[in-house]
């Protein structure tokens, strides 16, 4: 039977379970297993890449060689991480597309898998959807692009946009930064590139969807947004990967630039299918008097490692990190924020939720650093964490640095436990236990969700559901 | 029995000691009984085990609701088979409002799918709070989160009015309750009665039954009920003592 007649078939393996889907495999481009200086070659050429890229990858690559697994501090289980079973770079061969009728059925009926609202499909006329390696679909929603604001995938960037692009591409997170943004930084492969130029506000929030379609095969998106003076932007990243039975590699750099006065907000609900390794680098570098907001949801995978940032480098400027972490069966979400205040009256705040179920463990890692010679500077800090039976596991990791004068910290944290009393009391009002259960997990990170849109906090809930209800026996 | 809540021998443990020795009591609906005994007498041991509290161990006897037992029953099985039970102490659920508990408590008893009206739902929600003289600011707090006994007490009765039990049991409901708060929620109580709700008031002392007046009055010892009789035995109680009925007990 041919690929074609298989893909009519709607209901080819296709799981009722929510995200464990899978399409064949049908890659133009396969860098094979592995990773050499060949591998790099191979990716700059199958890409074109400027030679000053093909520099960067290189160097890159040795660092990556040449780092230690971060295992003194962190999990062991990154030892079993096969760094020469994956494969490093696969695309689907095809151009980003432009126009809905272009995209292909099998991308469509993802969209329709993960459950996206008809009404958000329509308008998905301003959502850059990434598939595997490369934008398989992209279309800039006609006023986005009106007003200046160039949106499109990193490959693209880099190649059009290199007087925007190069300015920034590793500056706010260095190739050296850890062994996994040295990974990223000799592979990379899609991700988005977002320019919003001076004063202006965007109005709707730009999307990406991210999905894994093959076994083995990491996943190494570079992000690089910058949003210029007085200007104003959402970006959500969402994603949901198919079920596999090896381990699959996702380590992701996002990179954003708030300049002064701009507002920048990054929203991610992360879903990885719980056999994924999702080690990710992200941070922001905050000018004078601008925002930067990371909202930050971990459902999924089997390791996440993430420590959303915020570096505070001109005065008045304010960092944010809300995040939610649900760790259930067999998962450990690793997660927390980074506050660098290096300017006068800088503010951050970071509010963490974090969710244990069975064997789950989520670990808080926080650092706040504020240096002597800083005055005016505020942070605070309130890390909960709920835990669903006595299995599970939390900790809590506060790193808070503060030196000199007039600077305050706060920190607050707690650990409560859903009790049986508690799920008798709901059980007798008539909710199932798994009901009563995702009720009391939608009302320990209710608070914080409340200041999520309104569409991912539906998202959010709707997840929340779905993993309680499947945590129940 | 159709149209009755009864107690058959019901015979309970935990963690193998047995509280309940053959418990014997029927609730006919429309009517209010009331038990009295004294701490330790197994009183909240019966109302958690007729809710199916998972520490408790059911050793013999029944509990048939409507001539249907719901023994083996999950907890969530009885209670949207009409079984309601007013805690003693009510558990807190932070940040889920009363409002939405109470809703997915409705949802959960109807099909998948069709929800309850949002607009109907709060019209019902506003009556009810009316009937019990609620404050309308009540419902969007979150469930006991911070309550004060009367309040929680209150949020007890509130519950039971939206979900209409077949067959209501209040574990000492009124402990706790300064005397205006026991005004409130006995008139919640009496508002509620009638011919389709069998209620069971569970309490230590005579005084609530003189603000809910119950049909009849029966008095446990020692796991077990040793005397029955119309609402003066609740006075005769008070009068002469527990002791006089743990002699009966013993005789």
């Amino acid at each position: 039977m041919s690929e074609v007649t298989t893909l009519e078939k709607p209901d080819l393996k296709i799981d009722q379970d929510e995200g464990n889907f899978s399409y064949p495999e049908d890659y133009a481009f396969d860098a094979g297993t592995g990773l050499t200086e060949k591998t790099i070659d191979y990716i700059c050429d199958v890409k074109e890449d400027p030679d000053w890229v093909r520099e960067f990858r290189k160097k890159a690559l040795r660092i990556f060689r040449e780092k230690p697994l971060p295992t003194h501090w962190a999990s062991k289980d990154l030892e079993n991480i096969h760094f020469d079973d994956f494969r490093y770079y696969l695309s689907k061969g095809a151009k980003p597309k432009r126009t809905w009728d272009e995209v292909p059925d099998d991308v469509k009926r993802t969209f329709e898998r993960l459950g996206i609202p008809e009404k958000e499909r329509a308008f998905l006329a301003g959502v850059e959807a990434q598939f595997d390696s490369e934008a398989a679909y992209s279309n800039i929603k006609k006023a986005v692009a009106e007003q200046g604001v160039i949106f499109v995938g990193s490959r693209e960037g880099l190649k059009e946009h290199p007087e925007i692009f190069r300015k920034w591409f590793g500056k706010v997170i260095p190739t050296a930064d850890n062994k996994f943004s040295a990974l990223n930084s000799a592979v990379f492969s899609g991700g988005s590139f977002i320019y919003v130029p001076k004063g202006v506000k965007v109005k709707h929030p730009l999307q990406a969807y991210f999905r894994i379609n093959a076994e083995n095969f990491g996943q190494f998106e570079r992000t690089l947004i910058i949003v210029d003076e007085g200007a104003e932007l959402t970006y959500m990243e969402g994603c949901t990967a198919p079920k596999f039975d090896s381990v699959t590699l996702h380590s992701a750099v996002v990179e954003l630039v708030a300049m002064k006065g701009a507002k920048l907000q990054y929203i991610t609900v992360q879903n990885w299918s719980p056999n994924v390794f999702n080690l990710v680098t992200k941070r922001g570098l905050a000018h004078e008097e601008s925002e930067i907001k990371w909202i930050d949801c971990n459902i999924g995978s089997r390791l996440t490692m993430k420590y959303p940032g915020v570096i505070l480098k001109g005065r008045k400027a304010r960092g944010e990190v809300l995040s939610i972490a649900l760790a259930n069966n067999g998962q450990h979400q690793d997660t927390g924020a980074k506050m660098i205040h290096a300017a006068d009256e800088t503010t951050s705040n970071i509010i963490s939720k974090s969710i244990s179920i069975g064997s789950g463990r989520a670990t808080y890692r926080g650092l706040v650093h504020i240096p002597r010679h800083l005055k005016g500077c505020k942070n605070n800090t309130e890390c909960d964490a709920l835990l669903i039976n006595t299995e599970s596991r939390t900790d809590t990791y506060p790193a808070i640095v503060t030196r000199g004068e007039g600077n305050s910290v706060q920190h607050e944290a707690s650990v409560s436990k859903v009790s049986a009393e508690q799920i008798f009391y709901m059980q007798q009002r008539g909710l199932s236990e798994g009901q009563a259960m995702s009720l009391s997990v939608n009302g320990f990170v209710n608070e914080l969700v409340r200041q999520f849109p309104m569409e991912y906090s539906v998202e959010l809930k709707r997840l929340i559901d779905l993993e309680m209800e499947g945590s129940v026996g | 029995m159709k149209n009755s809540l009864e107690i058959k021998g019901l015979k309970a443990s935990i963690n193998g000691t047995e509280i309940l020795h053959g418990l014997n009591l029927t609730i006919p609906k429309g009517e209010v009984h009331a038990i009295m005994g004294k701490n330790g007498s197994g009183k909240s041991t019966l109302a958690k085990v007729m809710a199916g509290h998972p520490d408790y161990e059911v050793t013999g006897g029944d509990v048939l609701l409507d001539g249907k037992t719901i023994l083996g029953l999950d907890p969530d099985v009885r209670a949207r088979e009409g079984l309601f039970l007013a805690f003693q102490y009510p558990s807190e659920i932070p940040g889920v409002t009363i409002a939405n508990f109470m809703r997915a408590a409705l949802n959960a008893r109807r099909p998948e799918g069709q929800e309850v009206d949002a607009v109907e739902y709060y019209n019902e929600l506003y009556k009810k709070m009316d009937l019990l003289k609620i404050d309308r600011s009540f419902t969007s707090r979150a469930v006991n989160d911070g309550f004060s006994g009367g309040e929680k007490k209150k949020n007890e009765i509130l519950q039971m009015a939206m979900l209409e039990p077949k067959y209501a049991v209040l574990d000492e409901t009124d402990s706790g309750l300064d005397i205006d708060a026991l005004k409130i929620v006995s008139h919640g109580v009496n508002s509620l009665r009638g011919p389709k709700m069998g209620i069971l008031v569970i309490t230590h002392y005579q005084r609530l039954l003189d603000y809910i007046v119950p049909d009849v009055v029966h008095v446990m010892v020692d796991g077990r009920i040793v005397k029955s009789g119309s609402k003066e035995l609740a006075l005769e109680m008070e009068k002469k003592g527990y002791d006089w009925v743990e002699n009966l007990a013993t005789a």
